[in-house]
């Protein structure tokens, strides 16, 4: 059986939800959302050092999403919007979570968790120099993606990345992934 | 050559070049999703400006955020005036941060670790 990402999300939207969505992911998208969850911070009162760095890796998880999206074919256009994708931001445990989801073409899979693999062995510095390395060598791509998104989110989390991949059906996977905040 | 100025958006900055003054600013927030649109006019500007820089050229970056697809925009332009240093032209670089802004000061470092011009880091309190 595949995938069920209705389940998935409501599994996610326990706990204290700041924000969630499920939809098309477009720029107007972005904007609203960074605009809600910036003012909700700042309701909450939440430490300016903190807020910045939530805000900061949340758009860095949006415009990740945003530029990595791979869309389902044609028949599934009723189920699933195009450039369909899937947010929640909450608080549990005392620290901020930020879930994205995406469809990705089986293709796609390895070259992206080789990525997040070698993300999680790095420490600090060597995130880094990872980042200063790709910042200085490599161009922007098409998409307008530098490569420097995750390794930037983990950079400013200081967490590893938590990440997985569920059969969605034969060409497709959705990969979900998680990265914390410590309060 | 003219002068460019714009006016800051929710995710551009405000944007202040002069060449008869010899100032480079940016401001605020640079989060666009295809930052290279928003910058090529600065950089192309920089390369006009790197023909007949002033003796001094006084730059002051001072962002709130700026994502991963501006870092390498921002690259651009200081690679721009690495050269006009190269050229035996002062430059001075301002990244100012805020108080408890630590990644905002180590993207700063990073960048001078990267581009041969000395880097003045300056806070700014809350």
């Amino acid at each position: 059986m595949s995938f069920n990402i209705q389940d998935y999300y409501s599994e996610l939207n326990e706990g204290e939800v700041l924000l969630a969505y499920k939809g098309s992911i477009s720029s107007e998208l972005i904007n609203n959302v960074l605009d809600t969850v910036e003012s909700k911070l700042q309701d909450f009162n939440v430490h300016s050092k903190v807020r910045k760095k939530v805000y900061n890796v949340l758009v860095e998880s949006l415009q990740n999403l945003y530029h990595h999206i791979d869309d389902l074919p044609k028949n599934y256009e009723k189920d699933f919007d195009e450039r369909f994708g899937i947010l929640v931001v909450s608080k549990e445990a005392g620290r901020y979570k930020i879930s994205t989801g995406n469809f990705i073409k089986n293709s796609h899979i390895t070259k992206l968790e080789e990525k997040i693999k070698k993300i999680n062995t790095l420490s600090k510095d060597e995130l880094k120099e990872m980042y200063k390395y790709i910042l200085n060598h490599q161009k922007l791509s098409d998409k307008g993606g530098g490569g420097l998104g995750l390794v930037d989110i983990a950079r400013k989390t200081g967490h590893k990345l938590d990440y997985r991949f569920r059969a969605f059906n034969e060409e497709y996977n959705f990969f979900i992934l998680s990265v914390y905040i410590s309060d | 050559m003219e002068p460019i100025s714009i006016e800051g958006t929710a995710k551009t900055p405000s944007v202040q070049f002069n060449s008869k003054e010899g100032i480079i600013e940016i401001k605020g927030r640079s989060i666009p999703e295809n930052s290279v649109e928003f910058y090529k006019p600065l950089v192309d500007w920089l390369e006009l400006y790197k023909a007949s820089p002033l003796d001094k050229t006084k730059v002051n970056i001072q962002l709130e955020y700026f994502n991963t697809s501006s870092s390498k925009c921002i690259l651009d332009v200081f690679k721009k005036l690495e050269t006009i240093h190269k050229g035996k032209n002062d430059v001075e670089i301002n990244w100012y941060y805020e108080e408890d802004d630590e990644d905002m000061l180590e993207a700063g470092e990073d960048y001078e670790s990267i581009i041969r011009v000395p880097f003045k880091m300056i806070e700014i309190a809350d």
